[in-house]
């Protein structure tokens, strides 16, 4: 990737041609306004509520931390823990999951089955929101089909529960993780294992030195992009519990529709604001370990 | 090896009960009533439902919208990184991955308070008209905004990905050489060979408006996946329906994509 660009810049270093790059920023300057206008502003806007207090009585605007402090206080702590908690714990499946199906799948000597699971994939983990939703509902829901036929409400099942939720979840995060880490199996040159069992490796050994290593960069990428997917889920939980369950993008939405509290929509930016910053650092964890990977699987 | 492959169809037997048993439920819920027998009365009964043909229509407007929003910001520009300013390219892969840090909650935050300025300091100016005719309810153009940002991470990285596997530079000189101006070399030489890439980026725009639910929902407007939910509290059985045809239609939607992309897969997130 940095070579290519590397490569690139060189090459038209050598042979300048004023006219195009002058081309070149003319059409790139609609998208870069467009992002700045439509994405630049509320972002700005966000944190700009995010750091101030409005006085009713007076209309005046004064900086503060304090919403930020409220955001990390009380149930809004417990909202921001549990969505820390339900993405972890369905990331982490999800991961776990997603691997020996993706295996199964690189390793079969029939193409179709592959490609008709790939594409599935696709499809499925695109498929979230509130079809996901209902899907589950009229499957394990209080008069689901599975519920009502399988006796499952004597058994305490809840759909509309903490393992519901992470059970739903999963629907969206294996075919996430497959499509994720497929590319990293196929990578997997033949070589390395006829070597490795050369050596006189036992497939444990060649699994535990040779090939986890190689893929371990994109594993935590896998994970570290299924805990974003579930973090940043609101539909599906919304349309499925309400807000019977403690998530931070449930909270937020509550806010910001004045169910709770007049003048809560500060905080709703504030926590608006812990959630970007989660997800930072998501995505600051994920980029170099899909560079590293690619350094390996090219 | 035999036990190797017992583990594999093991694996894919699980996987497959798992994906299928909640699509195959949520059809038996739709046609066994209890009570009733079978029946398809909750198929038969959504069109006449109220609100089904508005808020479907709306969803495709805005999808249409959209996709034409997002193919003119970006092609252009993908385009002409390719050709001209490799220095820039760094910025616009930050820019168009910046929306996938901000989850759509966040977002939709963002723009209420940008949409709430409106009457609180511009209702003199006659940037207010513009605040009003965005949140037009016939055909809120604040969608539209939002989700060509929505879309960006996927449409560039699947427009990138189109133009990996065609040399631009070649083309475009290949075809000013014949002694085509710049607007037919791009419509006529560049566009067709990227055709399965505009179509891998328009299908999965189409895929998100149709399923898109935070933002329309929290603004106050009421596309296809606000109006299920909406209709879902009195009518659980045409609520399920209508997700199992939605689905059905999206499948096949991106179905067609990978039969038409020929080689490239349904999805840029891989």
């Amino acid at each position: 990737m940095t070579a290519t660009a590397v490569r690139v810049d060189t090459a038209s270093a050598a042979s300048p041609k004023r006219r195009r790059r002058s081309l070149g920023w003319v059409a790139v300057v609609p998208l870069l306004a467009f992002t700045a206008l439509a994405f630049g502003l509320p972002a700005l806007a966000m944190l700009n509520g995010a750091f101030t207090v409005d006085d009713p009585a007076t209309g005046a605007t004064a900086y503060t931390a304090d919403n930020l402090t409220a955001s990390l206080q009380g149930a809004y702590l417990t909202a921001l823990l549990g969505s820390v908690k339900l993405s972890a714990v369905s990331a982490g499946l999800g991961a776990l999951l997603g691997l020996p199906l993706a295996q199964a799948v690189v390793t079969s000597r029939f193409r179709a089955l592959r490609e008709a699971v790939l594409t599935a994939s696709g499809v499925l983990a695109n498929f979230g929101g509130v079809p996901l939703a209902f899907a589950f509902v009229a499957t394990l829901g209080n008069a689901g089909v599975l519920t009502r036929h399988l006796g499952l409400t004597d058994k305490g099942w809840d759909l509309y529960s903490f393992w519901g939720l992470v059970i739903v979840y999963l629907y969206f995060l294996i075919p996430l993780m497959v499509l994720t880490i497929t590319p990293a199996l196929e990578g997997l040159r033949p070589q390395w294992r006829e070597a490795a069992q050369n050596n006189g490796a036992t497939p444990a050994q060649y699994w535990r030195h040779v090939a986890l290593p190689v893929l371990l960069p994109s594993l935590l990428g896998g994970l570290v992009l299924l805990f974003g997917s579930a973090f940043a889920a609101y539909a599906t939980a919304a349309a499925m519990v309400g807000s019977s369950i403690p998530l931070v993008t449930l909270q937020i939405a509550d806010a910001i529709s004045g169910n709770v509290l007049v003048g809560q929509e500060n905080v709703a930016l504030a926590l608006s604001l812990d959630m970007v910053l989660v997800a930072g650092l998501v995505m600051a964890v994920y980029l170099p370990l899909q560079r590293r990977s690619a350094r390996w699987l090219a | 090896m035999a036990r190797l492959n017992l583990w594999r169809w093991g694996v894919l037997g699980l996987a497959g009960l798992y994906f299928l048993v909640p699509l195959a439920a949520s059809v038996v819920f739709t046609v066994d009533v209890p009570g009733q027998g079978v029946t398809f009365d909750a198929y038969t009964r959504i069109f006449a439902t109220e609100g089904f043909t508005s808020s479907l229509l709306l969803s495709l407007e805005l999808a249409a919208a959209t996709i034409a929003v997002v193919l003119l910001l970006t092609v252009p520009a993908v385009v002409a990184l390719r050709l001209g300013s490799p220095r820039l390219r760094p910025v616009v892969e930050v820019v168009c991955s910046l929306p996938l840090v901000v989850p759509p909650i966040a977002f939709v935050a963002g723009i209420g308070t940008v949409l709430r300025w409106g009457p609180e300091h511009f209702s003199r100016t006659p940037l207010f008209q513009t605040f009003v005719a965005v949140q037009n309810p016939d055909f809120p153009f604040v969608l539209v905004l939002a989700y060509v940002v929505m879309a960006l991470p996927f449409v560039y990285r699947a427009l990138d990905a189109g133009l990996r596997a065609v040399d631009v530079r070649t083309l475009v000189e290949a075809a000013r050489s014949c002694g085509a101006n710049w607007p037919q070399a791009l419509l006529r030489a560049v566009l067709p060979n990227l055709r399965g890439a505009l179509l891998n980026a328009s299908f999965l725009t189409l895929a998100l408006v149709l399923g898109e639910f935070t933002v329309a929902q929290l603004l106050g407007f009421r596309p296809f996946a606000v109006w299920i939910v909406n209709v879902s509290g009195s009518q659980a059985q045409l609520s399920v329906a209508v997700s199992v045809l939605s689905l059905l239609v999206t499948w096949l939607l991106l179905l067609a994509l990978a039969g038409v992309g020929g080689r490239t897969r349904p999805t840029s997130r891989g």
